[in-house]
């Protein structure tokens, strides 16, 4: 599974080495295989059609440096290719938390993406990081025990949780959350929701409806890294539905390559605000593109070869 | 089976009355990638289709018939109950990875247990996850059946055992045991799971009559990890897959069906007490080509 795609152009190449200029029967041989090795890291098949033919475009016409194999010089060519369309080296994209407080961030995704685990390790780190006073809130009406675990979740960390009131839908205890959070001083007020597929209507118009009413500063996309090529359908039925503002992939502790980080943000064009890498409230990394574009070309070190040849 | 509109319709768009050749086959491909058969699957189902009609003049309606006919010879023999009807008490371990559906499957099967007149054990081993306890007890509660639980962080393995000495003891003829979540890459975890089986087998050295590996509908290739992984750690006996009511295809079942030939028993098509179907092979390959029962 590793280095496949070095070893995929590694076969591909190995009649040219010590030529000059990739010309385009080269290119369209090894963008066969750069095709396979991103569907193989379930990068959705739309998104790789687009990236391959940015690849193609950079590639023909490439002098390859001869003291590296030719494989290796399309790698690095793959790998940049990657980190611009994951919004390149600089984004850092922290959360939005300025403006007049309480200040609302809405988590909405698919059930078990891990909307929950996400929304108390943000709390963790707005409290710990940023300074600020934060609200917990669980709009969660459906799963068995869903407030009980952000309640617990919320003492672990911490930080304040909205008292559970029996039989209060999601739009009213978001209100009663906004509410609280103004009365009692909170910074920000994080509203949990219920997990949805995006074709429920009656779910998606519950969610805008939270959104219409809190008017959140982020509403995250939260999905699982392990998602294969459903990323796509779901990214884009969220972002129709509701004013996201960014995406956080979590189970990146697992060993997926992480092709769904690439579609999600590829079809929004959305930043991917955190990654979530345990179950614990401090397993939330800052997200990196070159990072993540190692990862899903299944290697890292092939790139810092090249740049030193 | 709305899961599958949309591979339904790139295939009317690619095939209404049109030649099967190379080019129409390349999108049939696309559109099998799309709904995660992965490419070599995909290539493979392609080429059998391939094989008889390459360059008739095909319907759409065919195309679609034939392709799932290829799919259902896959998945076929793997059509299989659970079946829990044997010696007393039968036990079921539910395994996988984080938020996959194991609590809600369990609390299904409790449900559907308990309306056929049975008499299920549930015991909620998972001692991690926040208010995982809690969301067991109240799939007790509806099915109506008993949950052996202990405090959170208490061992999971003795919990287990706990639960089958209950079992024997009022009778009980079947114990769904619940677990945490796991990354299957993380071997601290699988072997606590490990553990867990160990003690199980050793109260009761036939048990568990099942494991069964809880897959997310939504999951790419990593299915195939999850089920190679889970099988070496806990000798998984049968797969669900959960999330069949969304958008995705759930097409990686049958990367795993190719590769471990496991038995299949149910799909999730919602969150609610019913929505939990015997799985058939028939109907599955043929949601995935998009035709509609
Ligand atoms: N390994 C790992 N597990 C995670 C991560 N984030 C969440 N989880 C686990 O995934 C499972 C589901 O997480 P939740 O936070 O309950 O997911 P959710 O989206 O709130 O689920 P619903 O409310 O049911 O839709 C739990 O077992 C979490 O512990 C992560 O980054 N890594
Ligand atoms: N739409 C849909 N949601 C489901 C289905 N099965 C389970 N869910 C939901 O998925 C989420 C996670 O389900 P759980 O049963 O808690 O998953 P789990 O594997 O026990 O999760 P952890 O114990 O945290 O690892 C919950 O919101 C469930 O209601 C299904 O078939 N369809
Ligand atoms: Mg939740
Ligand atoms: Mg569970």
């Amino acid at each position: 599974m590793f280095d496949a795609l070095t070893e995929r152009l590694g076969g591909v190449f190995d009649k040219l080495t010590g030529r000059g200029v990739l010309s385009e029967k080269d290119v369209d041989a090894a963008l066969r295989e750069i095709r396979v090795a991103l569907l193989e890291a379930d990068v959705a098949l739309p998104v790789v059609k687009d990236v391959v033919a940015k690849i193609r475009e950079r590639a023909v016409g490439e002098d390859v440096i001869r003291a590296v194999a030719p494989g290796q010089q399309v790698v690095k060519i793959v790998h940049d290719a990657l980190v611009d369309l994951l919004g390149g080296e600089g984004e850092q994209p922290g959360l939005m938390v300025e403006g007049e407080p309480p200040v609302a961030i809405l988590m909405a995704g698919l059930q078990g993406s891990g909307k929950t685990t996400t929304s108390a390790k943000l709390a963790k780190r707005l409290q710990d990081v940023h300074k600020k006073k934060v609200l917990l809130a669980s709009l969660d009406t459906r799963r068995p025990a869903a407030m009980e675990q952000l309640q617990q979740l919320a003492g672990q960390v911490g930080v304040g949780f909205l008292p559970i009131m029996a039989n209060q839908r999601a739009v009213d205890i978001a209100k009663r959350a906004m509410n609280a959070g103004k009365l009692q001083g909170y910074d920000v007020v994080i509203l949990d929701t219920a997990g949805r597929t995006s074709i429920d209507e009656d779910m998606m118009a519950e969610a805008k409806s939270i959104a219409d009413v809190t008017r959140p500063r982020e509403t995250l996309l939260v999905a699982d890294a392990l998602t294969g090529q459903d990323a796509v359908e779901t990214a884009k039925r969220f972002h129709e539905r509701l004013p996201l503002t960014g995406l956080v992939l979590t189970r990146m502790d697992g060993d997926g390559r992480g092709g769904a980080a690439l579609s999600m943000r590829h079809v929004t064009g959305l930043p991917i605000k955190f990654l979530g890498v345990s179950e614990k409230p401090d397993g939330l990394d800052a997200f990196d593109a070159k990072r993540l574009a190692g990862r899903i070309l299944g290697r890292g070190d092939i790139v810092s070869l090249v740049e030193k040849a | 089976k709305r899961s599958s509109t949309q591979l339904g319709d790139s295939v009317t768009a690619i095939f209404t009355k049109r030649k099967l050749d190379a080019a129409a086959l390349e999108e049939l491909e696309d559109a099998l990638i799309a709904a995660d058969l992965g490419a070599p699957a995909a290539a493979r189902v392609t080429e059998r289709l391939a094989r008889d009609r390459f360059d008739r003049e095909v319907t759409d309606e065919e195309v679609r018939a034939a392709l799932a006919d290829v799919v259902s010879e896959t998945l076929m023999p793997l059509q299989c109950d659970l079946d829990v009807t044997g010696m007393s008490p039968q036990v079921v371990v539910f395994v996988g990875v984080n938020g996959s559906g194991k609590t809600t499957t369990l609390g299904k099967i409790a449900v559907k247990l308990k309306r056929e007149g049975r008499n299920p054990l549930l015991a909620a081993g998972d001692t991690f996850r926040a208010a995982a306890i809690e969301q067991v007890s109240v799939w007790g509660e509806r099915a109506g059946a008993p949950v052996i639980k202990r405090e959170i962080g208490a061992d999971a393995a003795g919990l287990a055992f706990d639960a089958l000495e209950t079992a024997e003891r009022d009778g009980h003829d079947v114990v769904l045991i619940d677990t945490a979540g796991r990354l299957q890459n993380k071997a601290e975890l699988m072997d606590e799971l490990r553990k867990v089986i160990r003690v199980i087998k050793k109260k009761m050295p036939e048990a568990p009559h099942h494991v069964v590996l809880v897959l997310d509908g939504t999951v790419g290739s990593n299915a195939v990890s999850q089920a190679e992984a889970f099988l070496e750690a806990a000798n998984v006996t049968g797969v669900v897959m959960t999330k069949l009511d969304g958008t995705a295809k759930g097409g990686a079942l049958v990367q795993v069906a190719e590769k471990f030939r496991l038995p299949i028993h149910y799909i999730g098509i919602g969150e609610g007490e019913e929505d939990l179907q015997p799985f058939s092979a028939r109907d599955f390959s043929r949601a995935l080509a998009g035709l509609e029962d």
